[in-house]
C-alpha cells in the first residue's frame, strides 16, 4: 500500500489527512508524553493500548487491552509502538495479527533477531514497519506519528529520509530554514536491520509527481546507502538529491551510539559510502548546512 | 559482544565443534604450568579483538621452555594496531594439510543469515576466493544445505561429512547465541584428517544481552564505559583531548566529523540520547571528569525533546561542586535557548549559535596551550 494513502487518505474520503493511529504502550512515560506532543500537532490519535487498562481514559483517549479490540473498535490501521524492547516482539506481531497496516516501532535496544521475525510476518501480511529505533515518519503540518520536534519541519516538496533522528531534524531544520519545506520526512532507523531499508523508503517516495527533491541522511555501517546509489543509477532517477554521511571520523570496529553504526575492516565505511553517491551523480555534504546548499545547486541544474 | 579467539573456541568446544587443546592466561606463572600440561611445541597467540596478529608477530611457535620464558611476557606486552593483549593463548600446534573458510553471519541489506565458506582459507575474508555464499534465512542450516555447501566448496570423501556436522552446529550456536557473526578462518583440514577450527571469531547482538546471562562473563568494559551503559549512554573513548557530548547517535557523529576536518582530535564519543535530563546531564560531565588528557569540552545538543535550560542547569552545578573546571563550548539549539544563554553568562561555558563556530573556538584554544 502506498505510503501517502496509509498518511494521508484519499480527497474526498471522510477521514481525509486525518487517520486514525493508535499508541501501544500508550500510557508508559515515553508512550504518553509523545502521545499528548503528537495529539497537539495535530495526528488524530484514536486510541491506545496497555494490557490491564482497558476501559480508563488518557487525555480523551480510550484505552484498550489489546490491540485487537483498538481496531475493531477505531477501524485505525496505523499503530506506533512505544514498549520497553523485550516487550517489542510481541507487541508487534499483536499489532500484524490485529490488521494494523502501518507500524511505527520506535524502541531502542530490539534484538535483531526478535527484529527480523517481526520484518518476516510483516512481508508475509503485507504490513510496512518503519523502525525499530526510529524517530518516526511525519507529513509536516498534517500528520506526525513519532518522536521528532515539531519546530524543524515544514511543509513543502522535499523528501527527507534519514537513518538518524537528531540529524533528521538537524538537516531538516537547514532546509526549512532554506525555504526547502518537506514532503515526507521518514526515519528509518539506526539499527542493523530495518524494517524500512533507505531504498525502500527511497522507493515509497521517487515517484511523487509533486517531489521537487531528496535528501538522504545515512551513517557509518552496512550497505544501506551503497544499495540506494545503485538503485539511484539503475532507474536513472534525475530528480535533484543530495545526501549527508555522519561517521567519517569514527574509529574502525567501534559502535557509535546506533548498533548499525559500525565500520568492520571496509565494509560500512564513509568513504564506500560517499564513493558510491559521487558515482550516482548525487553529492556529499560535509556538513549538515551544507545540504541546503548542495541542494540549491542541484535544482537550478534540474532546470 | 565481540569475543576473543579463546571465548569463541570455548563456546565451539561447548557446542562440539573441535578445536585444538589450548589454555588461556594473563600471568607467567599459570601459563608455566599451562606449558607443562600441553606439552612443547605449542602456539603462544595473542589475544586481542583485532586482526593480522600474525603479521605483527603476535602468534608465535615455541618449541623450548627457554623459547617460552622470552616469548610469553614479549607476547603478553605488545600492542597491536593500538589494542593490548588480553590474555594468551598457548595451544597445541596442528599438522595443516589444507585451510578452508567458514562464515555465518547478519547480512544487513537481505535481512537474513547468510553463509560464506571457501577451499581456500587462511586469509583475511576480503581476499577469500572462490566464495560460497548461501542465505540461511533465521540461521538454521539443515544437513542437505550443508552438503551442498561442501559439494560447492569441492570438499571430498570423510572432510565432506565433517563439514556438515561442523556447520550445523556453528549454526546451532549462531542462533542460540544470538550472533551478529560467526568466523572459522582457518577451518583446518589436518595431516590426519580431521576437520578443526584454529581460529574464531564471534560478535554477539548486544540488544540480546539480557537473554545471555551465560555471556556476561565475556563482556569487557572499562568502569566508566559500564557506567555510561547503566545511564542509558553510549561512549567511546577516542585519543584526543576536547570530549565531545551530544544527543543522538548521528549528530555526535556529525560533530566529530566537523571537529577532524577543523584539526581538532577527539577525546571520545558520549551520546546522552534523546531523553537527556539535568541529572543524566550532569552524569555525562561526571563520567568526562573520569576520563585522562580532556582539556576541553565540546557540546552539541539540538533540543526540541530536551530542553537546553535542563542543559545549562546541570554545567552550572557541575562548577559549583567543583566537578568540572574545563572550558565548555556549547551550542544549545532547541527549546529555551535564550533562556539557557543568560543562565550560563557568567561561568566558564561559552555558547555558540552554530556547531561550527563552537568547534572554531574549541580547536583554537586547545591549540592554544
Amino acid at each position: 500500500m502506498n505510503i501517502f494513502d496509509i498518511l494521508k487518505g484519499t480527497e474526498g474520503d471522510s477521514d481525509y489527512c486525518k487517520k486514525g493511529v493508535i499508541v501501544q504502550g500508550i500510557t508508559g512515560a515515553y508512550g504518553s508524553l509523545h502521545t499528548k506532543n503528537m495529539m497537539s500537532y495535530g495526528t488524530n490519535i484514536v486510541a491506545g493500548v496497555t494490557p490491564s487498562k482497558g476501559g480508563q481514559i488518557f487525555e480523551g483517549i480510550p484505552i484498550h487491552n489489546t490491540v485487537q479490540e483498538a481496531v475493531d473498535a477505531t477501524g485505525a490501521n496505523i499503530s506506533i509502538v512505544f514498549v520497553p524492547a523485550k516487550f517489542f516482539k510481541n507487541a508487534a506481531i499483536e499489532a500484524l495479527n490485529a490488521g494494523i497496516k502501518l507500524l511505527v516501532a520506535i524502541p531502542e535496544h530490539v534484538p535483531v533477531r526478535d527484529t527480523m521475525e517481526v520484518i518476516r510476518l510483516a512481508k508475509e501480511k503485507g504490513v510496512t514497519v518503519i523502525g525499530p529505533n526510529t524517530p518516526g515518519v511525519m507529513i509536516p503540518e498534517i500528520i506526525k506519528i513519532g518522536i521528532m520536534p515539531h519546530m524543524p519541519f515544514k511543509s513543502g516538496n522535499v523528501a527527507v529520509i534519514s537513518k538518524s533522528g537528531t540529524l533528521l531534524y538537524e538537516i531538516s531544520d537547514a532546509l526549512s530554514a532554506a525555504n526547502f519545506g518537506q514532503c515526507i520526512t521518514i526515519g528509518i532507523g539506526g539499527d542493523p536491520i530495518n524494517g524500512t531499508r533507505l531504498v525502500d523508503a527511497f522507493d515509497m517516495v521517487k515517484d511523487l509527481p509533486s517531489l521537487e527533491g531528496l535528501v538522504i541522511v545515512g551513517e557509518i555501517g552496512g550497505d544501506s546507502e551503497e544499495l540506494l546509489a545503485q538503485r539511484i543509477m539503475e532507474l536513472n532517477f534525475t530528480k535533484p538529491t543530495v545526501a549527508y554521511i555522519a561517521g567519517r571520523a569514527a574509529p574502525k570496529g567501534k559502535r557509535m551510539g546506533h548498533a548499525g553504526a559500525i565500520v568492520m575492516g571496509t565494509y560500512g565505511s564513509a568513504e564506500s559510502k560517499v564513493n558510491m553517491f559521487n558515482k550516482a551523480n548525487v553529492p556529499v555534504a560535509k556538513r549538515p548546512t551544507e545540504v541546503p546548499v548542495l541542494l540549491a545547486g542541484k535544482m537550478k541544474e534540474f532546470v | 559482544m565481540r569475543l576473543l579467539e579463546f571465548q569463541a573456541k570455548e563456546l565451539f568446544a561447548e557446542y562440539g565443534i573441535r578445536v585444538p587443546s589450548g589454555h588461556a592466561s594473563t600471568d607467567i606463572s599459570t601459563a608455566r604450568q599451562d606449558a607443562k600440561s600441553l606439552g612443547y611445541p605449542f602456539i603462544i597467540k595473542f589475544q586481542a579483538p583485532v586482526g593480522g596478529r600474525g603479521k605483527a608477530g603476535g602468534i608465535q611457535l615455541c618449541s623450548t621452555t627457554d623459547e617460552f620464558e622470552i616469548k610469553y611476557p614479549q607476547i603478553l606486552d605488545m600492542t597491536i594496531k593500538g589494542e593490548r593483549a588480553r590474555a594468551i593463548l598457548l595451544e597445541k600446534a596442528a599438522n595443516i594439510k589444507k585451510e578452508l573458510y567458514l562464515s555465518l553471519f547478519l547480512n544487513r541489506s537481505k535481512r537474513c543469515y547468510t553463509v560464506i565458506a571457501s577451499a581456500e582459507g587462511g586469509v583475511e575474508i576480503e581476499s577469500v576466493k572462490d566464495q560460497i555464499i548461501r542465505e540461511v534465512g533465521m540461521g538454521d542450516i539443515t544437513d542437505d544445505v550443508a552438503s551442498e555447501i561442501a559439494k560447492d566448496m569441492g570438499l571430498e570423501g570423510d572432510v565432506i561429512s565433517q563439514f556438515v556436522d561442523t556447520l550445523s552446529r556453528l549454526s546451532q550456536l549462531a542462533v542460540e547465541k544470538e550472533v551478529e557473526l560467526a568466523e572459522i578462518n582457518p577451518l583446518a583440514i589436518l595431516d590426519d584428517g580431521s576437520l578443526v577450527a584454529l581460529d574464531g571469531k564471534m560478535i554477539t547482538d548486544d540488544n540480546s544481552n539480557f537473554r545471555h546471562p551465560e555471556l556476561q562473563k565475556y563482556r569487557e568494559e572499562s568502569e566508566v564505559e559500564e557506567r555510561a551503559e547503566k545511564s542509558g549512554f553510549s561512549l567511546v573513548i577516542m585519543d584526543g583531548d576536547i570530549a565531545v557530548i551530544g544527543n543522538g547517535a548521528g549528530l555526535v557523529m556529525s560533530t566529530l566529523d566537523m571537529l577532524s576536518d577543523s584539526g581538532g582530535k577527539a577525546a571520545c564519543f558520549l551520546d546522552v540520547g534523546g531523553g537527556a535530563t539535568t541529572e543524566s546531564v550532569y552524569e555525562a560531565l561526571t563520567l568526562i571528569s573520569k576520563i585522562d588528557g580532556i582539556t576541553g569540552i565540546l557540546v552539541n545538543l539540538y533540543g526540541g525533546i530536551v530542553k537546553t535550560t535542563t542543559v545549562a542547569s546541570a554545567f552550572l552545578l557541575a562548577y559549583e561542586n567543583k566537578l568540572i573546571d574545563l572550558p565548555v563550548f556549547a551550542r544549545l539549539k532547541g527549546a529555551e535557548s535564550d533562556k539557557a544563554q543568560v543562565m550560563l553568562a557568567d561561568s566558564k561555558t561559552q555558547l555558540f549559535d552554530s556547531v561550527e563556530d563552537a568547534i572554531q573556538t574549541a580547536v583554537t584554544e586547545a591549540k592554544s596551550r
